[in-house]
């Protein structure tokens, strides 16, 4: 063979080189993105010259089963443009600090010749302190030198500790799987010193309520891969395209194998293309879609036609055949609580009666006590807790009867109420009567409930719709038109197909769903509605079906080993983790601008649900159902102290005094009276978010309350004659925060706004670890360059921090010292089985018994003067065993093996410990120690959840136990995650990732009270909000909302619904500034306006306008689009006001703020219960969520535009 | 026969994501520079839209590619002869409003600023003239129907709707877009190289890949006019025109063009095409409505024996016939018959092909109440929400027989996967659609197969570049590597 001859001359085209010597480089490492988005891909990082130039995608994933699509490649435009951010004008080089705080601090470090007492000088001048907080955010950073930086930190640490209590220095770092020791490094400093840490998943919005309430867990999910799996996939409040960039394509390949996509969203968006129908539902409304489609799916598929799999599923995965009381009140018949077990008097003296729960047994007619439930879980005797058919009492198997219909003793008229019409339904419902041991009630199944809650008429007489075209009754087809806007045809054809899909694919139908969705007030009943069409049609826990929620990278594959680091349990027990939507509610005062919930949020009237949402605060954190922080109105120290001169001479001797302060009134809780001085949060370190924008709801409240500083906001106070439990003070203080410190590699809204901006190393310049639930690798982050300028990595800066911290207290706060920690009732312990009703012992209905009746509380010794030593030691609690989720296994010989290592070891006085004090001993120590990345503890993992369960487990262990991934490895290629009873899904021989398969196919039970999935919530605070069933309750309405009393509509101005869903030229905050996005979006994030809105308004496509309300206001520019509907307008979350933003019209011409400048925080407060099965506080686990979709606010031209 | 070959590339449109990350991997390491801040060698397009440059496609303004002129064709705008007399004012040529002022911000402000009364924030400023501006345009300004009054709305391709039909395609019953991805299309014949009187514009012998020699350049920029694509830029700082390579140093070692590795919708494939040279001016030449079907003619099997007798004569290595029978380059346009390339009127022979993007089926609106219902899983193709004769506009000179064909040979691959795998669509069904599209079940698989599962080296099929004969031609390539690297990068300047 010979070259083709060239068109020219090769001499001519020697100029070739130019472009070639361009992609020459010299080094590719890999690396990846530590950035809240979920995508977790891995990146080839190409180095030229000693710097980072560019990066490119990694394409060698392991692969899965050959049926499956490749996971390569991954990675967005946002991901492929972050190498700008490392020599770009924005990246913080330097420490940085607020000139004005700088030059006060050292004229009384001048006086005083001591950092500390500088600090308490310039904390106790008024004038001072308001000096700076004024300045904050206006320009005037200086550049300073670490040493100096640091030496302010440590004396504010131990000042805050000493004067207030350490639990008033607080730590904010989101999403820890994306960048894991990097989030672990802050963390466990803070715990360390006693500080705490504040939740993220609930207060981005992006922990579903619905999986707790329904199966006991935080989030488990399909892994991308699986959507492949599904032969029909419902999307709604998720843009795939947008979102999910790396993820996208199974679902467009999936397509081309004979998937069904339908898509559900208001406007025309990315992933509406995919679809092959697209349902554009009125926002928000999606969950009376999903009433209706289950009210057809009831009735085809449950009833006319009684699919074999569909009941044979229910009956034994969910709770539809328990049986609930039903009770009277007034003068009508009402579903009530689950019946206990010990009810009967054959169950009546079994250990956790009143966890134990009721079926009726097919074939004999007998009441039956299942194994599986929260009472089984957490009785001495092991191996109960499965959800096999047996009567875990007898031992006998049954077959449960899911409805009485056949074996009724009676039909009595039960009560249901809808709520979009307040319409109330007497339905016939079959019961029958059982003698307990106080008398005969009545009781029934859930599934016969269910029936009645959804008006399927199974001639059992009452109220019902007429046909599927009866609009005046729920939840028919026509019935949810006049809510969504979408023809009850369509509801027809999709519930059809739906079912007909599951019927032969036994359960390949999935939602996805997202932050479209989960954003709304009332987001837990429409993941609750469309879940129960996924569980009525067994599609739940089956590779290709479930409800598959991505929001947020939550998904911490090695939580039992990084648990322990991050949170410092490996030397303290218990942390203080800080639930953060009732914190900022609270200490931003965003509770004194709401009204009474009861008025937006669609309640039955009762006490329970009547309550402001503060004081309903008061009451969880008392009762232990919620954290708050700080604790008391006074500092833990002194209280230990007075403890001790009364005579208290252990823990239970302190939590005697304590509960007699607090019954006294001599102590108080800091949340009942947050604006007093005492009870301020003081220092607050930010790293790896952007606290104070992208996720601050109430963005101007906390300008105003927390910084002191100039803001937007212009808000009536409305809530002191609704709150009772929480002290008012006629004037709320402004600026309680005495020292922000930001972490941070780029000078973004958080930072700007901060005092102290210390120089963070980039995600191409330290190691740290990555894991996500899109897929099932774990990825390393490597320096490809070592940290530019002055930046450190986060293990390094909390280190140094832990460092000078240590050093300050040698003088100031040296020796040991007790501390008293509270701590909620928490998930996955006992305390799921303590309060079977709500009693307040505050009010004396129950006694004090902290862990029971009310919160724990602990008391720890510190010494803060070997923070540091702990800090760079992995401590000895670990070589007790490790575990998450209720799993627990040994690991002392592994902890061994490490201490064998002598050039990784530490030394506190005589002992040796592991080193973790750089970052890849702290990231090695994690892999050796997790039963994800380790295969015998993988082994040992299962074995502990086949003693618990009493199943065998065998088939699904690790087959090769000698599995050890450690940094090198993960460098080298991504490794895909060991099987482990931590998680859900089953990964063998390549099988993608799906939650709940486990709990399908080897019986283990989901973690609720009964073990099943839960169509029915029989907690006493649900019941009374009305949640206890799947519902529908519209949204709160914008009036009653409360953020437009002041605001005027003047000229032409429309009131429109904002909504603030993910972007696409940036992952919340991060990438938006670059310019590469900013040239490929408009140069700014504008305000996404319907033609028809625009045309009235008189707003052309690129004009300035200004959109504002209550909370404070934003100005940019519109961009005018047909895909756009009518009456609502779209800004992506999440626009900083670094760049481009303008000044405001309104508030003095001041510069304008952002998305988060219209929101406020807005509570649901059933959502706060605990101590009870599901309904018990985690961490990002439960609690309230910081809603913000239903935000309403005017829009306007803005014609004077300046900067 | 005078065979060449040609890398050739797919984008399968029914799976791109719109995502840009194949723009900005193309711009990280091709144009982020002074000079070329405005190129954006590949780029995606919303469609309906206008595209950058803004109307790129409407010729009555830029008269880019070829008009047919008897048997032959001529240069439309730019010829080399014509092209002289324009060449001290090129009205043709897009300026800076058609394009975008390219901008920044003054980042430094937030580090920088002095304390004040208020927060300081980053102003844009050209990075043309350092002054303040407003951005008004920008190389993706109508992404995902942005500012449709202005423009999805007077996209070029509805030129034969009425206007009730234009309307319709605005409301949310038939609304719809799709992503567009586009780079230089390295066509068989060329109009950039026709039109610049420099020569400094060639393809290469080995690969067909379209360069513009950087040291020969004179910036007569009548290249930037004739490509109907636009996709030649100015180099304002350089003086040179500059357009998409191909990335010919990756294909050169193996590696797939920087757009087509970072594609994570995974809708791009690249292949080597054989080709009969000797047919161009025919093919070029012919009436519009066998434009189609003459260019894929040109195509030549690479399993033919005849084929492979004169390959050897023309000199194509064994390994680039190798990677010919491999194609899926081949598969989609050949052997499938599932792509097209785009605006093939323009008869530049482009060697970029696009798999037609299925669209959600049309709903209707009656009394405010939206109905999207079908007789089917998924409906009739025709009842899909842009219409056909938009989609001839763009992909076949206007045949909407070709289009529909083609969209009901990808649901037919559809149905009979959906047949196979859930057994709820009847095999007969699947059968019946199938054979109407005149295709074997192994096709469909197979069509299915690339389309959902392939993996990298699949996707991708390179020949290998024997750049050790090309060395050779002008040194010993021992020597070559003994030497290669050292000495000084030398820019490019003006005037050269």
């Amino acid at each position: 063979m010979s070259w083709i001859k060239d068109m020219i001359s090769p001499k001519t085209r020697q100029w070739e080189e130019f472009y070639r010597n361009r992609w020459q480089h010299d080094k590719v490492v890999r690396s990846t993105h530590g950035v809240n988005c979920t995508g977790g891909c891995s990146w080839n990082i190409h180095v030229k010259d000693g710097i980072v130039v560019w990066e490119m995608q990694a394409l060698d994933y392991p692969l899965l089963e050959n049926s499956l699509p490749p996971y390569e490649p991954r990675g967005c435009q946002r991901g492929i443009s972050f190498s700008w951010y490392l020599y770009s004008p924005v990246r913080v080089k330097y420490p940085m600090i607020r000139g004005a705080l700088l030059d006060l601090f050292n004229d009384e470090k001048t006086k005083t010749g001591d950092a500390l007492l500088a600090w308490q000088n310039l904390q106790n001048d008024p004038e001072k302190r308001k000096r700076y907080q004024k300045a904050r955010g206006k320009g005037g950073f200086r550049r300073i030198k670490w040493d100096e930086a640091l030496e302010i930190i440590g004396a504010a640490n131990i000042y805050t500790a000493k004067k207030y209590g350490p639990d008033r220095v607080f730590g904010f770092s989101p999403i820890p799987a994306m960048s894991m020791m990097s989030f672990a490094a802050g963390s466990r400093f803070l715990q360390l010193f006693g500080g705490v840490h504040l939740s993220f998943y609930d207060w981005y919005c992006d922990l579903p309520n619905s999986f707790p309430e329904i199966w006991g867990e935080q989030t488990d999910v399909a892994e991308s891969a699986d959507w492949y799996n599904a032969k029909f996939i419902a999307v709604m409040g998720a843009n795939l395209g947008m979102t999910r960039t790396p993820d996208v394509h199974f679902f467009s390949e999936a397509r081309h194998n004979g998937t069904k996509t339908v898509v559900f969203s208001p406007d025309f968006s990315m992933v509406s293309k995919f679809a092959d129908q697209w349902v554009p539902v009125h926002a928000g409304q999606d969950g009376a879609f999903w009433m209706a489609v289950t009210h057809v799916i009831l009735k085809e598929a449950h009833v006319n036609k009684q699919v074999p799999y569909f009941i044979e599923y229910t009956k034994k995965y969910t709770d539809a055949p328990y049986l609930v009381e039903i009770a009277v009140e007034d003068d009508h018949y009402v579903p009530a609580r689950l019946l206990r077990a010990n009810i009967l008097e054959k169950y009546s003296g079994i250990e956790n009666g009143d966890w134990k729960f009721l079926n009726l047994d097919e074939d004999t007619g007998d009441f039956i006590c299942p194994s599986g439930s929260s009472g089984h879980r957490w009785q001495e005797k092991k191996g109960d807790w499965n959800l096999k058919y047996t009567d875990s009492e007898t031992g006998s198997g049954y077959n449960p009867v899911l409805s009485l219909i056949d074996r009724k003793d009676e039909i009595l008229q039960v009560e249901f109420t809808e709520f979009a019409q307040d319409r109330k339904s007497k339905r016939g419902v079959p019961v029958k009567h059982v003698q307990t041991k106080t008398g005969k009630i009545a009781c029934t199944t859930i599934y016969d409930l269910i029936m009645g809650q959804y008006g399927i008429d199974r001639n059992l007489g009452g109220d019902y719709p007429s046909s599927y075209d009866d609009a005046s009754t729920a939840y028919t087809p026509a019935w949810q038109e006049i809510y969504t806007g979408i023809s009850s045809a369509t509801v027809l054809q999709f519930a059809r197909e739906w079912y007909t899909t599951a019927e032969v694919t036994k359960g390949k139908c999935m939602v996805i769903i997202g932050a479209g969705v989960n954003h709304w007030y009332h987001s837990n009943l429409i993941y609750r509605a469309a879940t129960m069409s996924l569980m009525l049609t067994g599609c739940i826990g089956v590779n290709g079906g479930g409800m598959n929620h991505y929001v947020g990278q939550e998904k911490l594959a090695p939580f039992d080993s990084w648990g322990s680091i991050m949170s410092g349990k490996d030397w303290n027990i218990p942390a203080r983790f800080q639930q953060s939507p009732i914190w900022h509610y609270i200490h931003s005062d965003q509770w004194r601008y709401d009204g009474n919930q009861a008025d937006y949020n669609t309640v039955p009237k009762n006490d329970f649900s009547s309550h402001h949402s503060a004081d309903m605060i008061v009451k969880a954190v008392r009762n232990g159902w919620m954290p708050f922080f700080p604790q008391y109105d006074k500092n833990n120290f002194t209280i230990a102290t007075e403890a001790r001169e009364a005579g208290a001479k252990d823990d239970k001797g302190i939590q005697d005094y304590v509960i007699d302060q607090l019954k006294s009134g001599a102590l108080k809780y800091s949340v009942t009276n947050p604006d007093e001085e005492l009870n301020f949060p003081r220092v607050w370190f930010i790293w790896r978010g952007n606290a104070l924008l992208s996720s601050a709801k109430g963005h101007e409240y906390f300008m105003k309350h927390y910084l002191g500083t100039h803001h937007n906001e212009i808000a009536d106070e409305v809530a002191k004659e609704f709150v009772k439990e929480i002290e008012w003070k006629e004037k709320a203080p402004e600026g309680k925060m005495d020292l922000v410190v930001d972490l941070n590699f780029r000078m973004d809204t958080s930072a700007l706004y901060s005092d102290i901006v210390l120089p963070a190393a980039s995600w191409y310049e330290k190691a740290d670890l990555n894991t996500t639930d899109m897929h099932s690798f774990i990825h390393p982050l490597s320096p490809a360059i070592p940290p530019v300028w002055e930046s450190k990595s986060d293990w390094e800066i909390f280190r140094e921090i832990a460092r000078v911290t240590s050093e300050v207290a040698k003088k100031h706060l040296p020796g040991p010292i007790l501390d008293i920690v509270n701590s909620p009732i928490n998930h996955d312990t006992k305390g799921e089985i303590s309060q079977p009703s709500i009693k307040d012992w505050f009010t004396g209905e129950c006694d004090p018994v902290p862990g029971k009746s009310m919160h724990n509380i602990v008391t720890v010794e510190r010494d803060y003067t070997l923070i540091y030593e702990k800090f760079i030691s992995l401590g000895p609690n670990v070589r007790k065993g490790l575990g998450a989720h209720g799993i627990s296994f040994p690991c002392e010989d592994f902890y061994d093996r490490l201490l064998q290592d002598k050039d990784h070891v530490t030394h506190i006085g005589n002992e040796t410990f592991p080193s973790i004090k750089e970052d890849t001993e702290a990231i090695n120590a994690v892999l050796l120690l997790s039963s994800v990345t380790n295969g015998i503890l993988s082994g040992r993992a299962f074995t502990d959840a086949e003693k618990n369960a009493g199943v065998d487990l065998s088939k699904i262990k690790p087959l090769n136990n000698d599995i050890s991934i450690n940094f090198n490895d993960l460098q080298a290629q991504p490794r895909r995650l060991l099987n482990s009873p931590l998680w859900s899904g089953l990964m063998t021989n390549g099988r993608a990732y799906s939650a709940f398969t486990l709990n399908i196919e080897h019986l283990i039970p989901w973690r609720t009270l009964t073990g099943r999935q839960h169509f029915y919530l029989d907690h006493e605070g649900y019941i009374q909000f009305g949640e206890h069933l799947p519902t529908y309750k519209p949204s709160p309405r914008p009036e009653l909302y409360g953020d437009l009393r002041k605001t005027i509509a003047e000229g032409k101005a429309r009131l429109l619904n904002v909504l603030t869903p993910h972007g696409k030229w940036h992952i919340h905050s991060t990438y938006g500034d670059t310019l590469r996005m900013l040239t490929l979006s408009r140069g700014m994030e504008p305000c996404w306006l319907s033609e028809k809105d625009a045309e009235e308004l008189e707003i052309k496509d690129n004009d300035w306008v200004e959109v504002f309300n209550d909370n404070g206001n934003y100005c940019t520019r519109a961009c005018v689009s047909s895909r756009i509907p009518p009456g609502i307008c779209i800004i992506y979350h999440a626009p900083e006001r670094t760049y481009s933003v303008p000044k405001s019209s309104r508030n003095g011409n001041k510069r304008a703020g952002s998305h988060n400048s219209l929101t406020r925080v807005h509570l649901k407060p059933n959502l706060m219960v605990g101590g009870y099965g599901q309904f018990t506080f985690g961490m990002n686990y439960w609690g309230p969520v910081g809603v913000n979709r239903d935000t309403f606010a005017l829009i306007k031209k803005l014609d004077n535009v300046t900067f | 026969m005078d065979i060449r070959s040609q890398i050739a590339m797919v984008f399968h449109l029914d799976k791109c994501i719109g995502c840009h990350t194949c723009s900005i991997a193309c711009k990280n390491i091709w144009t982020d520079r002074k000079g070329a801040e405005y190129m954006w060698w590949n780029n995606v397009e919303t469609k309906p839209g206008t595209g950058y440059p803004r109307k790129w496609e409407d010729q009555d303004i830029f008269k880019g590619g070829w008009e047919k002129k008897g048997d032959s064709v001529k240069l439309k705008g730019a010829g080399k002869f014509q092209g002289l007399k324009v060449l001290f004012h090129n009205t043709n040529l897009p300026v800076i409003d058609n394009y975008y002022e390219p901008w920044t911000y003054r980042y430094n402000n937030l580090l920088d600023a002095p304390e004040g009364d208020d927060q300081p924030t980053a102003e844009p400023v050209s990075l043309i003239t350092g002054e303040k501006m407003t951005p008004k345009s920008g190389p993706n300004w109508d992404d995902d129907l942005g500012g449709s009054p202005l423009y999805a709305r007077n996209d070029v391709n509805f030129k034969n709707l009425s206007q009730v039909e234009k309307d319709s395609l605005f409301q949310l019953e038939r609304m719809a877009m799709f992503y567009l991805p586009r780079i230089c299309n390295h066509c068989i014949n060329p109009a950039c190289v026709a039109a610049c009187p420099s020569g400094a514009i060639y393809k290469r012998g080995e690969d067909g890949i379209v360069l513009i020699n950087q040291k020969k350049c004179r910036a007569w920029r009548l290249c930037v006019t004739a490509c109907p694509y636009k996709k030649v830029y100015f180099n304002w700082n350089t003086g040179k025109s500059e357009k998409c390579i191909l990335c010919y140093p990756r294909i050169e070692t193996g590696q797939v063009p920087a757009c087509m590795h970072s594609c994570v919708g995974r809708i791009r494939y690249l292949g080597v095409m054989l080709y009969d040279a000797d047919k161009i001016e025919k093919t070029a030449s012919c009436e519009d409505k066998d434009l189609i079907k003459n260019q894929l003619d040109l195509y030549l099997d690479p399993n033919d024996p005849v084929v492979i007798e004169n390959a050897k004569k023309a000199g194509i290595a064994d390994s680039t016939m190798d990677a010919a029978r491999k194609s899926p380059v081949w598969k989609y346009v050949k052997e499938w018959g599932v792509a097209l390339p785009l605006h093939p009127e323009f008869r530049t022979l482009p060697s970029l092909f696009y798999v037609l993007p299925l669209l959600p089926a049309m709903a209707s609106m009656e009394n405010g109440i939206y109905n999207t219902t079908s007789n089917s899983l998924w409906d009739d193709v025709e009842n899909a929400r842009l219409p056909m004769k938009y989609l001839a506009n763009l992909f076949s000179a206007g045949d909407t027989v070709v289009i529909k064909n083609i969209l009901k040979k990808l649901m037919a691959v559809r149905l009979h996967r959906r047949s196979a795998t859930t057994g709820d669509i009847s095999r007969e069904l699947a059968d019946s659609e199938l054979k109407s599209s005149d295709m074997s079940t192994e096709t469909a698989d197979a069509i299915y197969r690339l389309t959902s599962l392939a993996h990298h080296r699949e996707r991708f099929v390179i020949p290998p570049a024997h750049r050790e004969e090309a060395i050779e031609l002008i040194e010993q390539t021992a020597t070559r590597k003994e030497n290669t690297g050292f000495g000084f990068i030398e820019k490019p300047e003006r005037g050269l």
